[in-house]
């Protein structure tokens, strides 16, 4: 079993999907139901093949595992696949969330229903690839090319104010690549490769880091979205159908994160150091005002895409802590927020279906005929807050206490940003869920129906059984976040002997 | 002369007994042989290319030092050979629809090939100069063939005037290159131009060498001589357009690597500036003056000004990976180009052809494929991953990189998102926006064709770069002795 390619396949059995998808023959109807269940089979195989990785995945190293190489560019630049405990469980997130999308547009998606899942499949490939992908350009080509599928799923499917919000996604993400990728370049040319791996050998001298510091900065900082760079968001996320906000701010805001521990502290240690003030006073500021923000929001999916700057906040703050639990509280922050951000976007999205609106004030006393509804959304609304119990405590925890350890003041401020984050969501659940039900349109709104339970019940299951016994995902994380802070420091001592040596 | 001598030059002189004959067939058997005619031009190609391939190319100049045939030409020879064939093609399903069937059209094609083909392999100022006039006279006639169209007419003489004006200039460099150096050769120059000499190059070289590379620069429509190519190519014939675009602007940019390169290796400082400045400011223009066209065929023409000024990046740096840079940007820009104009050709409502871009609305629910097709081209020309046109981008600023211009590696990336808004506006069109009346089916089985194939090539590139990189690092090679 361990012979075989695992990687290629998670990554690529949905582009076999999409030539399923491509051959089906008959009139509309028929071609529409068979789909989705194409998609929904393709994507749940992908999902058991990835299941397999994390059972044959050893812990106990920090070393890539199932590594496939090949040539491909030039020399220095080749197929490279191989993960560690910091990518896995990304892949994993990945593919447990898409059968969920395939199945939250199921009734949703009425118009182009072959052409909406050859999008998403290939935007699965799109990004199983990003994770798996050990070398730069390889990482590059994933990263960017997962725009062109979701360019379309906002655009084509998208709301009122679709192509305003499709053409800033893009566009802002683009600028901030092709930054990524002049910093790609001159690594290339200076290291003669973009092997993940050697790279993080390389040593680039301390000047010269900080201008590609901030070229991959330009990047990633435009997906996580940091502040001030986030204003694409809202917009995306607002106008994008309901299972392409669910991957939006469940895996693509991810990259960033991970693009910070993959390439930026490992290859850049010096100037990551250098500008950690920087990214902790724009993780600070993003963690408040992003708050603040969602907290005057009336539009439900606007409110939960401030909630996700607020919380990409404490993942880019953890991870520059650069202790042992600000990283793992890091990743974690961004696992139980690609389970917990995306939930919630479904919870929107069931009355969205209903009522089509977004206005909380639309809504109110939804718990008279929605019980079920009240509950499951109550479990991600309290999980949002992070409250312990739920995914959401253990990450916000453990980065407090990375900042703690660090900067008490950082910490401190972050803190205020988990209290408003609280009043914000439990605001938002108050007006929708409890009070009178008055509006009339609400008067004969049913409740969840079997496969929107059968959405939503793995992902509360997750939150709840992470929330209690987080370890299964800390284990994973250990050894390889170890291994990358001993790394650090070790070059961060390197640099200092050097500088003394010289000043000598 | 022996035949050694004449061998490297088979494929031109078959071209020209080619050209001859068909004038001949077509002469004698009328208007109604233009089909004919225009399949055996294209025939006649696919011989050429053939002796091409198979011709020496050990870069020996031959005809007293006029003609040279190495890797490099040959390789420019394949691209210009294909563009060429495939527009004929492309053009003969048009040409009848339209009433422009001449027999003259695809012989003209192949003149003008032949004349490329000798620029390419121009090792003299003085070939090189034959070369580019018969290019160009072919081309001129071209721009023109609806002589009862006021358009057709009008962008053959703009064409025409500017045309000359640009060869006068070339010559006026080549003239004062001569009189303060003493020879025309390619190797004599760059024989002359070493140590002390190419440190203090004499003041009235350098201004032939501007007056050179302006000549050039207007044949391959770099900013600042730009300004014919979007009358040109709105003007022109759509098929010629696509001609237009593709293997004249090939040929030309390789005479440039060659003119630039070969002769004056070692005096880099002195044109390098020029040439950043003019890729800059054609990446610029290119971007921001076709955010507002509305006609797609001068919206093409700022595209390939802006590509021009992105395969002239990869000159700026004058390494050899800045040339395999610019040989892989020309062979992807050759498939693209293809393809997109190839979806073109196929904008024919029930009342003739179109050609503004809002007669593409919802074109993705009348005809997916085609919607697909040009979506493809599109994202490919904004140079987004995975598809060919990123990889052809990433070479030429590698080679930016290398040389240390990351000022225009910089300012070149940063356009090609200004780039990427207008060509997402063609796929916002076909993609997001309401049908409109649908185009005329079917489009042809030899269209079909030509789109899956550049279409498949486009999307899987990346799939299996190495030969055409290996390629062309050989061709590149060939350059610097």
């Amino acid at each position: 079993m361990s012979d075989w390619p695992l990687l290629s396949l998670v990554t690529f059995l949905p582009l076999v999907g999409v030539v399923f998808l491509l051959l089906i023959p008959g009139n509309k109807e028929i071609a529409d139901r068979n789909a989705r269940w194409v998609a929904l089979w393709t994507t749940l195989i992908t999902f058991v093949l990835s299941l397999l990785i994390w059972i044959n995945f050893d812990t106990s190293t920090a070393d890539f595992q199932f590594v496939e190489r090949a040539d491909w560019l030039a020399e220095g630049v080749g197929y490279h696949m191989g993960i560690d405990g910091i990518s896995m469980l990304f892949i994993i997130l990945t593919t447990f969330l898409m059968p969920i999308c395939i199945l939250a547009s199921w009734d949703a998606i009425k118009t182009r229903v072959r052409e909406y899942m050859i999008a998403f499949l290939v935007l699965e490939t799109m990004m199983v690839g990003v994770f798996c992908a050990l070398d730069f350009v390889m990482f590059y080509l994933f990263f960017e090319g997962g725009l062109i599928p979701m360019f379309l799923i906002i655009g084509i499917w998208g709301g009122d104010r679709r192509i305003y919000s499709t053409f800033k996604f893009f566009l802002y993400t683009l600028l901030g690549s092709v930054l990524l990728l002049v910093a790609i370049i001159y690594m290339y040319v200076e290291a003669g490769t973009t092997d993940i791996p050697q790279l993080m050998q390389a040593g680039f001298a301390p000047e010269v880091q900080k201008w590609l510091w901030l070229g991959l900065l330009a990047s990633f900082a435009v997906k996580v979205p940091m502040w001030p760079v986030h204003t694409w968001l809202p917009d995306a996320h607002v106008e994008a159908p309901t299972a392409g906000s669910v991957i939006l701010a469940g895996v693509l805001l991810k990259m960033g994160g991970y693009g910070f521990l993959r390439f930026s502290i490992p290859m850049l240690p010096d100037a990551s150091e250098y500008f950690t003030p920087f990214i902790f006073t724009l993780s600070i500021v993003a963690i408040i005002y992003a708050s603040l923000v969602a907290l005057m929001q009336g539009d439900m999916k606007k409110l939960v895409a401030y909630s996700s700057v607020a919380h990409m906040g404490f993942v880019t703050m953890g991870i520059f802590t650069f202790t042992v639990q600000g990283i793992e509280g890091g990743i974690f922050v961004m696992l139980s927020h690609g389970l917990v951000s995306g939930a919630l976007f479904l919870v929107v999205g069931v009355v969205y279906d209903r009522v089509h609106t977004r206005e909380i004030d639309r809504y109110g006393g939804l718990v008279h005929r929605m019980p079920i509804y009240a509950f499951v959304f109550m479990v991600f609304a309290l999980a949002n807050v992070g409250l312990p119990g739920t995914s959401g405590f253990p990450g916000e925890f453990l980065t407090l206490i990375g900042a703690y350890k660090v900067n008490t003041w950082v910490a401190l401020l972050a803190t205020t940003g988990i209290i408003i984050g609280a009043a914000y969501t439990l605001w938002l659940y108050r007006r929708v869920i409890f009070g009178e039900l008055t509006k009339a349109e609400l008067k004969n709104i049913v409740d969840l129906n079997p496969r929107e339970v059968a959405i939503f019940a793995p992902l509360v299951a997750a939150v709840l059984f992470f929330g209690f016994y987080p370890d299964p995902l800390l284990n994973v994380l250990h050894a390889s976040v170890a291994n990358m802070l001993e790394q650090h420091q070790a070059a961060l001592e390197a640099t200092k002997a050097a500088a003394m040596l010289a000043a000598k | 002369m022996s035949n050694a001598q004449l061998a490297p030059v088979i494929p031109e002189i078959f071209i020209a007994l080619a050209a001859m004959a068909l004038l001949m067939f077509g002469v004698f058997r009328g208007e109604d042989s233009t089909r004919s005619v225009a399949w055996l031009t294209v025939l006649a190609l696919a011989v050429t290319f053939v002796l091409v391939l198979n011709a020496p190319s050990n870069g020996e100049p031959t005809l007293a030092g006029m003609f040279i045939s190495d890797p490099f030409s040959v390789f420019v020879k394949c691209l210009v050979l294909i563009g060429s064939a495939l527009t004929i093609i492309m053009s003969i399903g048009y040409i009848h629809r339209e009433g422009m069937a001449r027999f003259e059209y695809p012989i003209l094609i192949l003149l003008a090939t032949l004349g490329m083909m000798m620029m390419v392999s121009a090792s003299n100022l003085m070939s090189l100069y034959i070369g580019l006039e018969l290019q160009s006279l072919a081309l001129y006639v071209i721009a023109a063939i609806r002589r009862d169209s006021l358009r057709s007419t009008e962008a053959g003489l703009k064409y025409f005037v500017l045309g000359a004006l640009s060869s006068g200039m070339l010559l006026y460099g080549c003239s004062l290159i001569y009189g303060f150096t003493g020879t025309t050769s390619f190797v004599g120059l760059a024989q002359l131009l070493t140590g002390d000499t190419a440190g203090h190059p004499p003041i009235g070289f350098i201004v032939g060498l501007v007056f050179l590379i302006s000549g050039l620069a207007f044949k391959v429509s770099a900013v600042p001589f730009h300004m014919w190519t979007p009358d040109v190519y709105e003007g022109a014939p759509t098929p010629v357009t696509a001609f237009f675009a593709i293997a004249p602007k090939i040929a030309a940019m390789a005479l440039f690597l060659r003119v630039i390169i070969m002769p004056f290796p070692e005096i880099v400082s002195s044109w390098q500036q020029i040439i950043v400045f003019i890729s800059i400011a054609s990446m610029l223009l290119g971007a921001f003056a076709a955010i507002n066209q509305t006609n797609i065929k001068r919206l093409m023409a700022y595209s390939s000004i802006g590509h021009m000024g992105y395969a002239l990046v990869g000159l700026a740096s004058g390494t050899v990976e800045g040339v395999r840079g610019v040989l892989v940007y020309l062979a992807i820009y050759l498939v693209m180009n293809v393809g997109a104009f190839a979806c073109i050709l196929c904008m024919r409502t029930k009342d003739g052809m179109v050609e503004e871009i809002d007669d593409l609305a919802g074109l993705s629910r009348n005809q997916p494929m085609l919607a697909l097709a040009l979506g493809i081209f599109m994202f490919s020309l904004a140079g987004i991953p995975p598809l060919a046109g990123f990889f052809g981008k990433l070479y030429v600023f590698l080679a930016a990189v290398d040389a240390g211009l990351y000022a225009l590696a910089i300012i070149g990336m940063l356009t090609s998102v200004v780039g990427a808004f207008y060509y997402l506006r063609i796929v916002k069109v076909m993609y997001f926006d309401a049908p409109v009346e649908p185009f005329e089916q079917p489009i042809g089985g030899e269209m079909a064709a030509i789109l899956t194939v550049s279409g498949f090539a486009t999307l899987f590139f990346f799939a299996y770069p190495l030969p055409l990189i290996a390629i062309a690092q050989t061709a590149a090679q060939a350059l610097f002795p």
